[in-house]
C-alpha cells in the first residue's frame, strides 16, 4: 500500500511540474504575441521609411518588403536635404532641456517646503496642488492663450514653459519621496550653522538624486512629445518644435512623406534610447502616483 | 534690510519662500484663467467689443447638435477606453506578476514603448495604416480575414475603432505597469496561506488580487475618465486636422478648439470647456463616492 501511495504522490508532483511548465510556456508565448503586436506598427513604419514617399501616399502604410524600391534615399535627404527638420529638432532639444531643468528645480523647492516643514497652511496648500490636477489642461488652454497674448509671451519659449513650470504631478512625486527622508538631517544642519536654504541645497538635494533622475526622464519625455500648447504659442515657423513641424508635413497631397516617415522614425530614437538606458527610473517615476493614490 | 533678511532666513518663513513659486503659478496660471474662462462663458466676445449675455452661450449649447455629437463621441470613446484599458491590463499584470512568465523585463519594456512616442508620430503611423486603399496595412489584414477593403476613417464605427486601437496600443503597457506596482504591494504571506488552503490561481486572483488592487483601479479609473473625456490630439492627428467627415471624430475639446481657436468665439468655447469640466468632475466624484474613497477620511 505504502509503495503505491508513494508512486502516486510522485506522479502527482511530476504532473504538477509539467503543468506549471506548460502554463509557463503558454504565458510567455502570450506576452511574446502581445509584444509582437505592439512593436508591429513601429516595424511597419521603419520599413516604410526606406520606401519612396510617393508609394506611401498611393498605397498607404503597409508591411511590404520589396528590395527593388527600398533605399536609403529618405535618410540621405533627412540628413543632407534642404529642409527645416533639424531646426525643429534643435528647437525641441532646447525646449526640452530648458523646461525640464527649470521644472525640476522649482518643483523640488515647492515639494521641499511642503514635506520638510510643519506649518499652518501645509495641508491646505497640498490640497491646492491636488486640486490643480482636477482640471484638465484643455479647459484652461483658451484663457491661458489669451493671457499669453496680454503678457506678450506669444511666440516665445517663456510662454511655452511658464504655465507648466510648477507641475502638480512632479511636486506630488518629490513630496512623496521626501516624506520618506530622515527629517533629523535638518536639525543636524541647523546645529552646524547652515541656513534653511543651505540645508535644502547642500544636504537634502544630494540625497534626493534618485527622485530627480526619475522625474528628469519622465518630464523630458513629456516635453519632447508635447504638442498642443506649443502649437498654440509658437507662431513663427523658425521656432517650431519637432511635433509641430512633423505635423505640417502631413498634408493631403503627401508631397513631403519622404521626410515625414524617416523624420518620425528619427524623432522617436532619442526617447527610446533614454528609456532603454534608464528603464527602472522611468517606471518608478510613472507609477509613483498609483501606489498611494 | 537686515531684519528682512533675518525674517526670510527664519525657520517660520522658509516654507513659505519654498512654496512661493507654486502660489504664483497657482494664481497666474490656474485661478486667473479659470475665472476668466467662467467670465467669458457669460460673454459674447468680438474684437474690441465685449458684451455680457448671461446664459445665452449655455442656452445655445443646449440646442447645438454638433456639440451633442461631440459629447456623444467623447463619451463613447471614454466608455470603451474604460472597458478595454482597465480589465485587460489588470489581467496581464496578474499573469506577469506570477512566476510563469519568462523574460519579464523585455516584455514590460516592449509594451511600454508606444507610450514614448508622441501623438504626432503615433497618429501619422495609424492614419497611414488605416488608409482606405486596398494596400494599407489594416485593409490587408481585413482582406486576409476574408472581408473587403474598408474606408476606415470615413465611417462612424470604423473611425471610433481606429481611435480606440490607437488608445489601446499606447496605454495598455502603461496601465499594466500601474497594476504591476499595485501587485508589488500585496503581502506574499497572503499568497502562501492561500496556497496552503489549496486555492487555485483563479481564486487567488478573485479573492486576493482583485480586492487589493482596488486603490490602483480607482487611480487608473480616475485618470482614464479625464483622459477619455478630454481626448483631442489623437483625433486631430488621425484626421489630419480638426475636420473629420460628418464630425465622426469630433470630441468635446475638438469642438472647444474649433470654436475658440479656429472661429475665435472665446465666449462660446469657454462655455464648452466648462460643460466638459462639470461632466468630468461629476463622473469622477460619483465614481469616487461609489468606490468609498472619501469614507477613509471620515474615520
Amino acid at each position: 500500500m505504502g509503495k503505491q501511495e508513494n508512486s502516486f504522490e510522485i506522479e502527482k508532483k511530476v504532473g504538477m511540474a509539467l503543468k506549471t511548465r506548460i502554463l509557463s510556456v503558454i504565458a510567455t508565448l502570450f506576452f511574446a504575441a502581445l509584444g509582437i503586436i505592439v512593436v508591429f506598427p513601429f516595424f511597419v513604419m521603419v520599413i516604410a521609411s526606406f520606401r519612396p514617399g510617393k508609394d506611401i501616399i498611393r498605397y498607404g502604410l503597409a508591411l511590404q518588403i520589396d528590395f527593388d524600391v527600398m533605399s536609403f534615399k529618405n535618410y540621405k535627404y533627412l540628413f543632407t536635404g534642404n529642409h527645416a527638420y533639424f531646426t525643429w529638432f534643435k528647437n525641441s532639444l532646447v525646449l526640452t532641456l530648458l523646461s525640464v531643468v527649470l521644472t525640476l528645480i522649482v518643483c523640488y523647492f515647492v515639494a521641499y517646503g511642503l514635506s520638510m516643514y510643519k506649518f499652518k497652511l501645509r495641508n491646505f496648500l497640498f490640497f491646492l496642488v491636488i486640486a490643480t490636477m482636477m482640471v484638465p489642461f484643455e479647459i484652461l488652454m483658451l484663457p491661458l492663450f489669451q493671457e499669453m497674448i496680454d503678457l506678450k509671451l506669444i511666440d516665445t519659449t517663456a510662454g511655452v514653459i511658464l504655465p507648466g513650470l510648477v507641475s502638480a504631478s512632479t511636486v506630488f512625486f518629490f513630496r512623496q519621496y521626501m516624506m520618506g527622508l530622515p527629517h533629523e538631517l535638518l536639525d543636524a544642519g541647523r546645529i552646524d550653522g547652515s541656513t534653511e536654504y543651505g540645508i535644502c541645497i547642500k544636504i537634502m538635494l544630494p540625497i534626493t538624486k534618485p527622485a530627480f533622475a526619475a522625474m528628469a526622464i519622465l518630464s523630458s519625455m513629456g516635453a519632447w512629445n508635447s504638442m498642443l500648447w506649443p502649437l498654440l504659442v509658437y507662431r513663427s515657423a523658425s521656432k517650431f518644435t519637432l511635433p509641430i513641424g512633423l505635423n505640417t508635413l502631413l498634408t493631403p497631397y503627401g508631397n513631403n512623406y519622404d521626410l515625414l516617415i524617416a523624420g518620425s522614425c528619427f524623432a522617436v530614437l532619442p526617447i527610446f534610447a533614454i528609456f532603454l538606458a534608464f528603464q527602472s527610473y522611468f517606471i518608478d517615476g510613472m507609477t509613483a502616483g498609483a501606489v498611494k493614490g | 534690510m537686515k531684519s528682512l533678511k533675518k525674517v526670510l532666513y527664519s525657520q517660520k518663513a522658509a516654507p513659505y519662500v519654498f512654496v512661493l513659486p507654486f502660489l504664483l503659478s497657482f494664481m497666474f496660471f490656474w485661478i486667473y484663467p479659470l475665472f476668466s474662462t467662467v467670465k467669458m462663458s457669460f460673454q459674447s466676445i468680438l474684437p474690441g467689443q465685449v458684451e455680457w449675455i448671461g446664459l445665452e452661450n449655455y442656452q445655445k449649447l443646449l440646442k447645438d447638435r454638433v456639440f451633442h455629437l461631440a459629447i456623444k463621441n467623447s463619451f463613447t470613446y471614454m466608455f470603451w477606453t474604460l472597458v478595454l484599458l482597465i480589465p485587460f491590463p489588470m489581467i496581464y499584470a496578474c499573469i506577469m506578476d506570477g512566476k510563469l512568465v519568462k523574460a519579464k523585463g523585455l516584455f514590460k519594456a516592449l509594451l511600454y514603448l508606444p507610450a514614448l512616442t508622441s501623438v504626432v508620430v503615433a497618429g501619422t503611423m495609424f492614419r497611414l495604416m488605416f488608409a482606405e486603399m486596398e494596400t494599407s496595412q489594416m485593409n490587408q489584414i481585413v482582406q486576409w480575414l476574408g472581408f473587403g477593403p474598408i474606408k476606415w476613417l470615413k465611417g462612424k464605427y470604423t473611425g471610433m475603432f481606429a481611435l480606440l486601437l490607437v488608445a489601446c496600443w499606447r496605454w495598455t503597457g502603461v496601465n499594466m505597469l500601474y497594476y504591476l506596482s499595485g501587485l508589488k504591494n500585496i503581502d506574499n504571506s497572503l499568497y502562501e496561506s492561500a496556497e496552503i488552503d489549496g486555492a487555485s490561481g483563479f481564486k487567488k486572483f478573485l479573492y486576493i488580487q482583485l480586492p487589493l488592487l482596488k486603490p490602483t483601479t480607482i487611480y487608473v479609473l480616475t485618470i482614464s475618465i479625464y483622459a477619455g473625456l478630454a481626448m483631442f490630439l489623437e483625433s486631430f492627428m488621425l484626421w489630419n486636422g480638426n475636420a473629420s467627415p460628418n464630425n465622426i471624430g469630433l470630441t468635446i475639446v475638438g469642438y472647444l478648439y474649433r470654436r475658440g481657436i479656429e472661429k475665435n468665439q472665446l465666449g462660446y468655447a469657454s462655455a464648452v470647456g466648462l460643460v466638459l469640466l462639470a461632466i468630468a468632475l461629476f463622473i469622477n466624484i460619483i465614481q469616487l463616492i461609489w468606490n468609498g474613497t472619501f469614507k477613509k477620511e471620515e474615520r
